[in-house]
C-alpha cells in the first residue's frame, strides 16, 4: 500500500486547493444571487459550445452534457471545483468568482478544452 | 495464412487503403500469425475448416475490453447481455484460456454499482484469473482508488496500478495511461511508470516474448480524437531490443493492427458498442449507432496463443454474432 501514498497526498492537496478555490469560484447551490444571468455551455460531439465564454463575476455558469459519452469539467490548475462524471443530460454549475481567464478540460477526453473569461 | 500485409509498416499514419482493409477484416474474425515481423492473416471460417491442423499452444489467453457496464443508450441498450454473450463464448472454448486480460473501461461512469454488476457477471466465467488495466471511464471521480482496491489484489502493483508478471516464459506488462491527463493532451504513462518499466525489463533476455497491455493505444491511431499516448515512444524504446513484442490495447472499440519492427500493435473490439473508424468525417469518438442486427458483428474478443520456442504469437479476433 505504500505505493499509493503519493496519490493520497495528491488527493489531500487537490482537496486543499479546491477548498481555497471556493472563494474564487463557488460551487453553485440554488439560485445565484448576483447577476442572475445564466450562461449555458452545451457539451456536444466532444466539444464545449461555446468553447470560450465571457461572464461577469457572480454569474452562474452551467454545463449540460448532450453526448452519450460521460464528460467532466476540470479546471486547469484546479482553480475551481471539478464536476463528477456527467452522464447524458446531466448538468454542472458554478458561480464565477474573481476576474481572470480560466482554462478547463474534460478529464475523460482531455482533447476537449474550454475557456471562461470572468470580467468584473 | 495466405494474405500478407504489404503496406509500409514504418509509416506512422494509417493510410486509407490499409485502414479500410483492416476495417473490412474487423468483425469477421481473423487469425494473425506473426513471424519475423511479417504478418499473415486468415479468416475464422478458414480456421474452423483447418481446426485439426492448428498448432497446439503452450499458453493461450483472452483479451476482453471496454465492457462499459452502465451504458444504456441507443448504440446498445443492454451491455450486460452482450458481455454475457462474450463470457459464454469463452466458456464454450474447447480449451479454456489460461487467463483473461481486461484492457479497461470496465464501467461507464466508475460507479460502485457498475463495478458490482461487472463482478457478478464475470463470476460466470470458467476462467477465473483476470488481469486488469483501467480505462478512463474507471477512474472518473476518484483517480482510480476504487478500481485499484478491487482489481489489483492478485498482482504486485506499483504507483497508480502498473505491474508485470511472467507466464510460460512470456513477460506480461500492464500499464496505466489514463491518469493525470493534461488539458489538450493524449493518454500518458508518466515518468514514474516509465522509470519502473525500464528497470522491469532490464534483466530480461532479448529472446523473452513481451506482451504489453494498456487501455489507450500505445501508438498514434488518431491523436485528434485522443487515440494515442503522448510518451509511448519512450516506453517502446525500452522494448526495442526484444525479438517479439505484442502490444494489446482497447479504447477505440474496433480492431486495428500495425507492425513496426518486432512490435505488433493490436486493438480489440468492445463488448458494449462500436466506435467510428478514426477520422470519419462528421463523427466523434463516441458510440457508433448501427442497425440492431449488425451490432453483435461489431463486438467481440481477442484470443492470443503462444508456443514456446517459436517467435510468434497468434492473435485471433472473433465477433459475437
Amino acid at each position: 500500500m505504500t505505493t499509493f501514498i503519493r496519490k493520497t497526498k495528491m488527493a489531500v492537496l487537490i482537496w486543499g486547493i479546491s477548498t481555497v478555490a471556493l472563494s474564487v469560484f463557488a460551487d453553485d447551490g440554488a439560485n445565484s444571487s448576483a447577476g442572475g444571468k445564466s450562461n449555458k455551455i452545451e457539451i456536444k460531439d466532444f466539444m464545449f459550445n461555446p468553447q470560450k465564454i465571457t461572464v461577469k463575476s457572480g454569474e452562474k455558469i452551467t454545463w449540460i452534457n448532450r453526448d452519450e459519452e460521460p464528460h467532466t469539467v476540470v479546471s486547469v490548475g484546479k482553480k475551481f471545483p471539478k464536476s463528477s462524471g456527467l452522464d447524458t443530460d446531466q448538468e454542472y454549475s458554478i458561480t464565477a468568482g474573481a476576474p481572470g481567464t480560466y482554462e478547463y478540460f474534460c478529464s475523460v477526453h482531455p482533447k476537449m478544452t474550454g475557456t471562461i473569461v470572468v470580467e468584473k | 495464412m495466405s494474405d500478407y500485409i504489404s503496406h509500409d509498416h514504418e509509416h506512422d499514419g494509417i493510410d486509407r487503403r490499409g485502414f479500410l482493409t483492416c476495417m473490412a477484416w474487423a468483425g469477421t474474425g481473423l487469425l494473425w500469425t506473426i513471424k519475423g515481423g511479417v504478418l499473415a492473416s486468415t479468416t475464422l471460417a478458414q480456421i474452423a475448416k483447418a481446426a485439426g491442423k492448428m498448432p497446439a499452444s503452450d499458453l493461450s489467453f483472452l483479451q476482453i475490453s471496454d465492457s462499459h457496464i452502465g451504458f444504456n443508450k441507443e448504440a446498445n441498450k443492454d451491455v450486460t447481455e452482450t458481455f454475457k454473450i462474450a463470457l459464454d463464448r469463452i466458456n464454450a472454448m474447447p480449451t479454456p484460456p489460461s487467463f483473461l486480460i481486461h484492457t479497461g473501461d470496465i464501467t461507464q461512469l466508475s460507479k460502485p454499482e457498475e463495478f458490482d454488476t461487472f463482478d457478478q457477471l464475470v463470476k460466470s466465467c470458467r476462467t477465473k484469473d483476470v488481469f486488469y488495466v483501467p480505462g478512463e471511464h474507471d477512474v472518473i471521480n476518484d483517480g482510480g482508488k476504487f478500481y485499484r482496491e478491487r482489481y489489483l489484489k492478485t498482482v504486485d502493483a506499483k504507483g497508480s496500478g502498473w505491474y508485470s508478471f511472467n507466464k510460460n516464459g512470456v513477460h506480461f506488462i500492464g500499464l496505466v495511461n489514463v491518469l493525470d491527463l493534461q488539458a489538450g493532451g493524449l493518454g500518458q504513462l508518466g515518468d514514474d511508470q516509465l522509470e519502473w518499466l525500464e528497470a522491469d525489463v532490464k534483466g530480461l533476455g532479448s529472446d523473452t516474448p513481451i506482451v504489453v497491455f494498456a487501455h489507450i493505444p500505445l501508438w498514434a491511431v488518431y491523436p485528434q480524437w485522443g487515440w494515442g499516448t503522448s510518451d509511448s515512444e519512450r516506453a517502446l524504446g525500452y522494448l526495442k531490443r526484444f525479438g517479439s513484442v505484442t502490444v494489446l490495447n482497447g479504447h477505440i472499440h474496433q480492431v486495428l493492427q500495425k507492425v513496426e519492427g518486432n512490435v505488433t500493435f493490436h486493438t480489440a473490439m468492445s463488448t458494449a458498442f462500436p466506435q467510428p473508424a478514426p477520422g470519419t468525417a462528421g463523427a466523434s469518438p463516441g458510440p457508433l449507432k448501427v442497425p440492431a442486427e449488425k451490432l453483435r458483428s461489431m463486438l467481440g474478443l481477442t484470443s492470443v496463443q503462444y508456443k514456446q520456442g517459436s517467435s510468434s504469437l497468434a492473435v485471433v479476433d472473433s465477433n459475437l454474432s
